[in-house]
């Protein structure tokens, strides 16, 4: 049976598990006439172009896991930024792992989104942001239709998070092939901060398709600061489509790490619904051998006096391939609108390609929007350059390609992230980074 | 120390040098003159390995040793170093760090240590005041926005940290206004010893005033057409370089 037909047959059994009588019930149902009316997209698509799910739509993946394997933390400590105090949402082959969790409800929600969706004291939250920003696309409608877990972050106004919160996805291979599929929602109240760190991670060599919806709202003010850590196995695939709605003055930053897993597509949306605010959209892409990233991103610039950033850089080796479409929305309305979009690639191999296009639609008059996109080699003579000072070729060439992705971790606020990702980047490029940054 | 014998090379299948002899040895400053196009930068990069430069014939030989199948980074190892004439711009590596690494690298092939923090800090601090340079620009990325000056301080600067066995100065002139040639030929002078050795290339007779060398050779057309003392080159700052190219075309 194609995966389509399966799911679309599992949602009868999925929605008497849950409860019918939730207000959920009737976004579920329309959410899944959505997806049986338009599949998962292809590559006819002109979104889908350059990026295709076909051979990984072909495992027969599970729908309903069985129940998991219990993780010990010091076998997967690794895959969490651990030298910080924070908060941890942990899952586990889609179930929540209230053992290796840091939850709270000490004036602020950090807690699961099975509890929202039927608790009666999330009622309010949930009836005014749930599945009010995500598309009715196919794959975000399939997600919406099988809401059931994820992270619930609420932070009331005039809170600021001192502890970041860390979102792990953990799956073990219980299963032959797994597909999962998280929701998350997060509120962020006026005046409020949080900082926010997402990773998926397979442990094994069995498939995982992750198709996953995170709907964000930054209130009045409000500061969210968000690191997406891709770093999966070669098995592992994931589709992360993510809604970040923005009140006035309000900064919402994403950082985006994409240094491994079979395929990646992100889909990032910013939508300023306020004047004066500020989206920062960040990213470092390294990867190699028959691995695919692809970004697509959109800003949608609706008020007065607003800013977007975005700049990623991409260092392509061996047989992999990038994607990078980048839409800029400018409505009529939106006149002084700052907007700054670059997107740098390195092609380490000849056997590397990438696909990038800027997309910009504007309708206002006085505005600034500029982008650029370049695509190269290392330079040859900084290669020379470095190596006449003792530093060996394959070293030389790890410092410049780090060289040129380093500048994106500036905006990186968190110490221990930053180095992380330092040693990551180290780490996938051959190098060993002899100084302290 | 460094032996050049007969030695011609080409890029892209185009002959550039046409056999070149040179004997340098400890001690010694050398200074290589020339016209335009008569292969100078050719041969500094040729002898500190870069590879587009084709080999065809004749060899390099250091301490004995000859280069052809080494790297550039080997021959940085062995104690050569070329102060570019146009130093490349390294954004997000600063000047701080590109030696750190370049000078534990070069320990590591030694089968050394690294240089422990504290004595790496001491000798930049030490080297940077040598050149009359600032803290401030050491964190700087490399080449990034520096002056013609800076670049060329900052080359010196590097030699000064590498402490090269020798060292090839390719037009480190140029580009420089008279209180930075003073600086950059002060360094070079510091440097000297009796154990190591320099090859100035350059154009014009103005950085040999500073750096005072102990034979002058006119290259041309790939060949060294004539070799001399510091005399020479004040020949050439007065009559130029028409009766050199007249002589070896008679």
């Amino acid at each position: 049976m194609e995966l389509k037909e399966k799911l679309v047959s599992s949602f009868m059994a999925f929605e008497n598990t849950v409860d019918v009588d939730s207000s959920v019930h009737d976004i579920r149902i329309d959410a899944m006439k959505a997806f049986e009316a338009q599949g998962f997209p292809h590559k006819k698509l002109e979104a889908w172009k350059y990026t295709s799910l076909k051979s990984i739509l072909k495992n027969d993946f599970s729908v309903f896991p069985k129940e998991n394997e219990a993780l010990e933390y010091k076998d997967i400590k690794k895959y969490f930024i651990h030298d910080i105090d924070a908060y941890k949402i942990i899952f586990v082959d889609g179930k929540y792992s209230s053992h290796l969790s840091a939850t709270t409800h000490d004036g602020i929600d950090v807690c699961l989104m099975s509890s929202a969706l039927t608790k009666p004291k999330y009622k309010v939250i949930i009836d005014n942001y749930f599945n009010k920003i995500a598309t009715k696309d196919g794959l975000s409608s399939l997600n919406t239709a099988f809401s059931a877990e994820g992270a619930y972050i609420h932070i009331p106004k005039n809170k600021v998070v001192e502890k970041p919160i860390q979102i792990i996805h953990f799956s073990t291979g219980n299963e032959a092939a797994l597909m999962l599929q998280p929701r998350n929602l997060i509120v962020v109240d006026e005046n409020s901060h949080v900082q926010i760190i997402e990773r998926h991670q397979s442990l094994t060599e069995n498939p995982v398709l992750t198709n996953s919806v995170t709907e964000i709202f930054a209130n009045k003010r409000a500061i969210v600061d968000y690191y997406k850590i891709q770093n999966d196995k070669q098995s592992a695939s994931l589709i992360d489509n993510t809604f970040i709605n923005q009140k006035q003055e309000s900064l919402a930053k994403v950082h985006t790490f994409s240094f491994g897993g079979k395929l990646t597509r992100n889909n990032l949306n910013f939508y300023q619904n306020g004047e004066r605010i500020d989206s920062t959209m960040k990213g470092i892409t390294i990867i190699g051998d028959k691995q695919h990233v692809d970004h697509n991103t959109l800003v949608h610039h609706i008020e007065p006096n607003c800013e977007s950033h975005q700049d990623y850089k991409g260092i392509f080796d061996a047989n992999s391939t990038g994607v990078f479409n980048g839409k800029v929305v400018v409505e009529k309305e939106a006149q002084k609108t700052n907007a700054f979009q670059a997107n740098n690639n390195i092609l380490v191999s000849d056997k590397a390609t990438i696909n990038t296009k800027p997309q910009l639609e504007i309708f206002a008059d006085d505005v600034r929007c500029t982008h650029g996109c370049t695509i190269g080699q290392l330079d040859e003579s900084a290669m020379f350059y470095l190596r006449s000072r003792g530093i060996p070729e394959k070293e030389a060439r790890g410092l410049l390609m780090f060289a040129f992705s380093n500048n994106v971790l500036d905006s990186v606020k968190i110490p221990e992230i930053k180095s992380r990702i330092t040693k990551l980047i180290a780490q996938k490029l051959g190098v060993n980074i002899g100084f302290d940054l | 120390m460094l032996k050049i014998n007969n030695l011609h090379a080409s890029v892209e299948d185009k002959p550039i040098l046409r056999g070149i002899n040179l004997d340098v040895k400890p001690g010694e400053v050398h200074a290589i003159m020339g016209p335009n196009g008569s292969g100078k930068s050719t041969l500094a990069s040729v002898i500190a390995g870069k590879e587009e430069y084709e080999v065809e014939d004749g060899e390099i030989i250091l301490d004995g040793e000859d280069l052809e199948e080494l790297s550039a980074e080997e021959r940085a190892h062995k104690g050569i170093f070329l102060s570019f004439q146009y130093p490349v711009e390294i954004p997000g590596v600063s000047v701080t760090n590109f030696m750190k690494t370049a000078i534990n690298e070069t320990r590591k092939a030694k089968g050394l240590e690294d240089m422990p923090a504290n004595q790496m800090l001491k000798l930049i601090r030490e080297k940077a005041e040598l050149l009359e340079i600032d803290r401030k620009f050491l964190s700087r990325s490399l080449n990034e926005g520096f002056s013609g000056g800076e670049k060329k301080r900052n080359e010196i600067f590097q030699m000064a940290m590498l402490g090269p066995k020798l060292a090839i100065l390719d037009e480190t002139d140029s580009g420089l206004d008279i209180d930075a040639l003073r600086i950059v030929a002060n360094g070079v002078n510091k440097l000297k010893s009796k154990d190591n050795a320099v090859v100035v290339i350059t154009h014009y007779q103005r950085l040999l005033d500073h750096i005072v060398p102990d034979f002058v050779h006119v290259l041309y057309n790939g060949r060294i057409v004539k070799s001399g003392t510091a005399e020479l080159a004040h020949e050439l700052e007065a009559k130029g370089y028409d009766w050199i190219k007249e002589e070896v075309n008679a």
